[in-house]
């Protein structure tokens, strides 16, 4: 189980309180584009808000971080911290801190 | 009796605005979508229950809501504005070549007749079109087409299109602007447009005159009369009774004809409105003083509205969505502004009052006249 905690917006967005919990078919090499498309599977809404509706990119004032690392420049491929695969860590979907 | 419901889009989320006929008291609905920008908000025509709104950020992107109710409740439509085939480029500030790329939705512009059609004026400039409802998006891709678009190029706020009229009677004729390229119509239902810029002239591109480039920020028509359209251009108020065809100054006595909005009184062809902004580097009233200008000859002679509006240390902005005007016997006329007030007029801009004072900066401000 992944745990992806989401920024204000995007929880008013898909209706969740708190973190989300997502379940991978393949668990131990999951990466943020497969926690990413799981996501986007349970909360269409959020297509097109993470990343780029028509090229998949990550959107410019979005960042992953986990485990006190910023992920967002690794390949979207690259397996996550297993801190993060095995739930100790949450997956952090962040609002880049520009402006209010 | 019938009612009012002012739509207000902010910098920070959408309000709903509702009056009865006397237009006195309100209540306030909102914020809706809290801390999103919400760059437009608009009701169909053919059902006023039914309403749209663009919301968006630079974080998050672009989505479309929809109320089936009058802004109680809404819901997430379609959010997908893809262009239609090769985008080309476009000119960027600098002149150097860029691919079009969709930013925002800027404008929507439900049927007349239809609810489940709207258009959709976006950023990079393109037009839109849904038939379902909000629930898919298609480009209609003749505008861009237009043999000059590699020539248009971004105004301040982007290579935006703002302006989307419907001819009353004849669905082939749309009437579109955008920043800064300028005015364009099509006659064939948007397979085929014309670039409508003959007579406006533009100090800030290299050929005052040119087909295209003119920072056009706004064009208002009155139904009854369709061919005759008033425009605000970045500097000059402009008028055209060919649909377009041709334009000719306007602007009269005004004390600075740059500015944003401009709105058609709802029963008096001839009656028009500005808010005169003090210069192209000064987005502020003249003076501090927030007068709208009321002409009722149909251009060059304007006459002040103050009754009501601040008359010193006032220095905020009225963008090109934040005018609007009802239809009641006595037309209303409603203006919001930066600085997150909306006044009311229900005499028709004799005198005016503040609906709201403390909203976020204004973005839009749309009316509906209810049975």
């Amino acid at each position: 189980m992944i745990r992806v905690k989401l920024p204000t917006h995007l929880r008013n967005l898909a209706h969740v309180d708190g973190e989300v919990e997502l379940d991978l078919d393949h668990l131990g090499e999951a990466s943020v584009s497969m926690v990413l498309d799981a996501l986007e599977d349970r909360y269409p809404v959020l297509r097109g808000t993470i990343r780029d509706l028509n090229t998949g990119k990550r959107r410019a004032f979005v960042r992953y971080f986990a485990c006190e690392r910023d992920l967002s420049h690794d390949p979207p491929d690259t397996p996550l911290p297993k801190e993060v695969l095995i739930g100790d860590e949450p997956l952090l979907i962040v609002g880049a801190m520009a402006g209010g | 009796m019938s009612r009012v419901r002012v739509l207000v889009g902010t910098r920070k989320g959408a309000f709903v605005l509702t009056s009865d006929g006397k237009r006195e008291e309100w209540k306030v609905s909102g914020p809706h979508f809290a801390g999103w920008e919400i760059y437009h908000v608009a009701g169909s025509p053919a059902d006023p229950e039914r309403l749209y709104a663009s919301q968006s950020t630079a974080w998050f992107g672009q989505l479309i809501q929809r109320s089936d109710d009058g802004g109680t409740t809404w819901e997430p439509v379609g959010k997908d504005f893809t262009y239609e085939g090769e985008t080309g480029t476009h000119q960027f500030y600098d002149g150097t070549a860029v691919p079009w790329e969709f930013t925002r939705v800027w404008h929507l512009e439900p049927s007349l007749t239809d609810p489940d059609t709207v258009y959709a004026g976006i950023e990079d400039a393109g037009l839109f079109r849904t038939v379902d409802g909000g629930q898919t998006w298609q480009e209609l891709p003749g505008l861009r087409a237009h043999g000059t678009g590699p020539q248009w190029q971004p105004g301040a706020g982007g290579l935006c299109l703002h302006t989307i009229i419907q001819h009353p009677t004849n669905q082939d004729r749309l009437t579109i602007a955008i920043s800064a390229a300028g005015a364009f119509r099509t006659d064939d239902g948007a397979q085929t447009w014309q670039a409508i810029n003959r007579g406006l002239k533009s100090d800030g591109i290299p050929d005052p005159d040119a087909e295209v480039g003119h920072c056009v920020h706004r064009i208002a028509m009155h139904p009854s009369r369709p061919d005759v359209l008033f425009m605000q251009k970045h500097w000059d108020v402009m008028r055209s009774d060919d649909a377009g065809d041709n334009w000719y100054e306007i602007s009269g006595d005004l004390p600075t004809d740059f500015g944003f909005p401009i709105a058609v009184h709802a029963h008096q062809p001839d009656t028009v409105y500005v808010v005169p902004i003090t210069s192209d580097s000064l987005h502020y009233p003249p003076e501090g003083k927030l007068r709208v200008y009321r002409s009722r000859v149909g251009g060059n002679e304007w006459e002040p509205l103050t009754n009501g509006l601040p008359q010193e240390n006032c220095y905020v902005n009225v963008l090109r969505d934040a005018m609007a005007v009802d239809s009641l016997d006595e037309c209303g006329v409603y203006v919001g502004t930066t600085g997150g007030q909306v006044y009311a007029s229900s005499d028709a801009g004799d005198s005016w009052a503040p609906i709201v004072s403390n909203l976020p900066s204004v973005l839009s401000v749309e009316v509906q006249t209810l049975p």
